[in-house]
C-alpha cells in the first residue's frame, strides 16, 4: 500500500521536484483526465443550487417514482424528489467527506509518524503497536463500529473513516522520516543546536509532506467508496440527506421496476471515484516509470 | 524462521487484544439501551431490569470488561442479546456461508485476474489491452454494492439467467450438515440438484465480491509481466526457439508471480470488507450480515465475538502472505 517515494534532500530540491511533479501530472493524459473529472465535480458542487432544477429535499408524493423524462431527466424517487437535483447536491456531501477525511487523516497520521520515526525507541514502539491494532481490522468494519458508537451522522462518518485511515499515513511518514533523519542537512541542524521541534518542523516535515499527500490522493477513491458503503448499510448519513450511498440504498426496494432510483447515484459515485483513480494512475506512472502504460 | 513466526504471532495477538479493548469500550459508549430496544416500548420496567441484570449490563463498564475477559479465557463468548444463543454457536453457523462466498470470490478473482493480466500484457498497446485497461478502471471505481444490485437486476430480474438472492431456492432443503459449506455438503450427499442450485446462487455474489480483487490482480499481473517480459532470460528463451506459450507461461509468469502473491493477500483482507456489503445486497446469511445487525442492535457479546473472529482471520491471512512471500523468494529471509 505504501509506496515509498524517494525524498529529495534539500528544500530547494523538494520544491523543484514538486513543481516537476505538477507539470508532469498535467502532461500525463491519465492524470489530466482525472483532474478534469475532479474539477468538473468541484464546479458542480459549487454551483449545485443554480444547476438543480428542483429542491433536493422537498417531497412531492403524487409524482413519485416517475421514469426519466424531459421534466425529470433522471426520474423521481419514492417520495417524488427529483433524482438529478439530489445527485447534484450529493456531490457537495461526497466532496466534503473526501476532503475532510483526507485532511484529518493526514493531520493525525503525519505528525505521529514524524515523531515516531525521529525519536525512535519507546515512543516508536508504542506508536507502531497502536497502528498494528488499527490495521488488524478491515477499514470498513472498523469505521462501522466507530460510526455506530458515535451515532450515525455525516460528521461522524468523517471522523470514523479518518480514525480508520490514519495508521497507513503514520507508517508512511515514519518510514520517510527514518531516511531523512540520517541526512547531512538534518545532522548539520542538530550540530548547530537546533531544537527537535525546529528540526522536525523546518527540515524533516517538508520532505514528508509530499509522499503523504500523494498517498492520500491515491487512496481517495477507496475513501469515497467506504463512505458510500457506510451510507448504504445505514451507518452513515441518514435520510433525507442526498448522500449517494443512502440514495442507492433507498432505491433497492424499487430496483425491479424503477431501476433509475438506484442506478444514477451509482453512476455518480463511479465517476467520482474514477476521477481519483485516473489521477492516481497518472501519479503512479510518473513516480514509477516501470509501470508506465504504453511507452515504457 | 520459527523465531520470526513466533514474534509475528505474539505481535498479532497483542494487536487483537488491543482491538478488543478498543471495540469493547467503543460499543459500551453507544448511547441508548439495547435491552429496551429489544424488548420494545411496552415492556414493564422490572422485566427490563431483570434482563439487564442477567446479561450483567447493570454493572460498571470496567467490571463488565473484567467479566468479559474472564469468560473469554475459558473460551466462552457469552450469549447474544438478539438471538439468545451462545455467540460461539452463532458464529459457527454464519462463518461457513462467508467462507464459501469468499473462497469462490478469490478463486474467480485469481483465475480471471491472472488470465486477463497475462493477455493484456501480451497484447500490450493493442486495442485488446486498451479495452482491458479501460474496463478494469471502471471495475475499480464502482461500489460493490451497486454492482451487485445492477447485476441482480439484469441477470435475475430481466434475463432470469441466475437464481435470486439467498443460498438456495426456498423449496430446496439444506443438505445434511457435515462441513457447513452448502456446496461441499451437497457434493458429499451426492445431491447434485441441490449442488447445481447452490452453485447458481453462489455465482453472482462471488463475481461481485471478487470483482475488485479480479481487477487489482489483473493490473498487477500486467505490470509484473511487462517487466519480466523485457528481461534477458526471456529474450534467450525466445531466441532458443521456444514457443511463445512456453515463454510466457513457464519463463515469464513464474518469475512475475511474486508481486502478484502480495496483492492477492491484500485483497483477501479486502474480501472481509466487501462481504459486509455483498451479503447485504444478496441476503447472504454470513458473518458480514451478522456483524452489521450486531452493531445495529448493540448486541455487545455478538459484536465482540465477530470482532475477535475477524481480527484473527485478518492477522493470520497477513502472516500467511508474508510467509508465502519468503517461501517463493529465497532472497527474502526473515530473522
Amino acid at each position: 500500500m505504501n509506496q515509498a517515494v524517494a525524498a529529495p534532500t534539500t528544500v530547494a530540491a523538494q520544491r523543484a521536484q514538486r513543481r516537476r511533479l505538477i507539470s508532469r501530472a498535467l502532461a500525463n493524459p491519465l492524470s489530466l483526465a482525472g483532474l478534469l473529472i475532479i474539477g468538473l465535480l468541484l464546479l458542480v458542487a459549487l454551483i449545485a443550487p443554480w444547476l438543480s432544477p428542483y429542491d433536493p429535499i422537498q417531497t412531492n408524493v403524487p409524482r413519485r417514482l416517475e421514469a426519466p423524462s424531459g421534466e425529470h431527466l433522471f426520474g423521481t424517487d419514492q417520495l417524488g424528489r427529483d433524482i438529478l437535483s439530489r445527485i447534484l447536491y450529493g456531490s457537495r456531501i461526497s466532496l466534503r467527506i473526501a476532503v475532510l477525511t483526507a485532511v484529518i487523516a493526514t493531520l493525525l497520521g503525519a505528525p505521529l509518524g514524524l515523531i515516531s520515526g525521529y525519536f525512535r525507541g519507546r515512543v516508536d514502539d508504542l506508536l507502531m503497536r497502536l497502528t498494528d491494532m488499527f490495521m488488524a481490522f478491515p477499514r470498513l468494519i472498523l469505521a462501522m463500529a466507530i460510526a455506530a458508537a458515535l451515532s450515525p451522522t455525516l460528521e461522524n462518518v468523517i471522523i470514523a473513516i479518518s480514525l480508520a485511515a490514519w495508521p497507513a499515513y503514520a507508517r508512511l511518514a515514519r518510514s520517510v522520516t527514518l531516511g531523512l533523519r540520517e541526512e547531512n542537512f538534518v545532522e548539520a541542524a542538530r550540530a548547530l543546536g537546533a531544537s527537535p521541534l525546529r528540526i522536525l518542523g523546518r527540515h524533516v516535515a517538508p520532505g514528508v509532506i509530499s509522499p503523504v499527500v500523494i498517498q492520500v490522493s491515491l487512496d481517495m477513491g477507496g475513501i469515497i467508496l467506504t463512505a458510500a458503503g457506510l451510507g448504504f448499510i445505514g451507518f452513515g448519513a441518514q435520510p433525507p440527506t442526498p448522500e449517494w450511498g443512502v440514495m442507492i440504498s433507498e432505491g433497492r426496494t424499487y430496483i425491479t421496476d424503477q431501476w433509475w432510483v438506484s442506478t444514477f447515484p451509482g453512476i455518480a459515485i463511479s465517476l467520482f471515484v474514477m476521477g481519483f483513480n485516473l489521477l492516481g494512475d497518472g501519479i503512479r506512472d510518473i513516480l514509477d516509470p516501470r509501470l508506465r502504460s504504453v511507452r515504457g | 524462521m520459527w523465531a520470526y513466526i513466533v514474534r509475528r504471532l505474539a505481535l498479532a495477538s497483542l494487536a487483537v487484544a488491543g482491538v478488543l479493548v478498543i471495540v469493547f469500550f467503543l460499543s459500551h459508549i453507544i448511547p441508548g439501551d439495547p435491552v429496551a430496544a429489544i424488548l420494545g416500548p411496552q415492556a414493564p420496567n422490572d422485566v427490563i431490569e431483570d434482563l439487564r441484570r442477567r446479561y450483567g449490563l447493570d454493572r460498571p463498564v470496567p467490571e463488565q470488561f473484567y467479566r468479559f475477559v474472564a469468560r473469554l479465557v475459558r473460551g466462552d463468548l457469552g450469549d447474544s442479546l438478539a438471538t439468545h444463543r451462545p455467540v460461539i454457536r452463532d458464529l459457527r453457523e454464519f462463518l461457513p456461508a462467508t467462507i464459501e462466498l469468499a473462497t469462490a470470490a478469490i478463486l474467480i478473482g485469481v483465475l480471471a485476474g491472472l488470465s486477463v493480466g497475462v493477455i493484456s500484457a501480451v497484447a500490450r498497446g493493442r486495442p485488446l489491452d486498451h479495452a482491458v485497461r479501460f474496463l478494469s478502471l471502471i471495475g475499480l471505481s464502482m461500489p460493490v454494492f451497486w454492482l451487485g444490485l445492477i447485476l441482480l437486476f439484469i441477470f435475475y430480474f430481466k434475463l432470469n439467467l441466475v437464481p435470486g438472492p439467498g443460498q438456495l431456492d426456498i423449496f430446496l432443503s439444506r443438505p445434511p450438515t457435515v462441513t457447513g459449506l452448502i456446496t461441499v455438503d451437497a457434493l458429499l450427499a451426492r445431491d447434485f440438484a441441490t449442488l447445481w442450485n447452490a452453485l447458481g446462487h453462489l455465482l453472482l455474489p462471488a463475481v461481485v465480491l471478487g470483482s475488485h480483487a479480479l481487477v487489482g490482480i489483473a493490473r498487477i499481473t500486467r505490470a509484473s509481466m511487462l517487466e519480466v517480459l523485457g528481461q534477458d532470460y526471456v529474450k534467450v528463451a525466445r531466441a532458443k526457439g521456444l514457443s511463445e506459450r512456453t515463454v510466457v507461461l513457464k519463463h515469464a509468469l513464474r518469475n512475475g508471480l511474486l508481486p502478484i502473491i502480495t496483492v492477492i493477500g491484500i485483497y483477501y483482507g479486502g474480501l472481509l470488507e466487501g462481504a459486509v456489503l455483498t451479503e447485504t445486497v444478496f441476503a447472504w446469511p454470513g458473518l458480514g450480515r451478522y456483524a452489521t445487525s450486531a452493531i445495529l442492535s448493540q448486541d455487545f457479546a455478538a459484536i465482540m465475538g465477530v470482532t475477535i473472529l475477524i481480527a484473527l482471520v485478518f492477522s493470520l491471512a497477513n502472516l500467511l502472505v508474508d510467509l508465502a512471500y519468503g517461501f517463493l523468494n529465497p532472497k527474502i529471509r526473515y530473522e
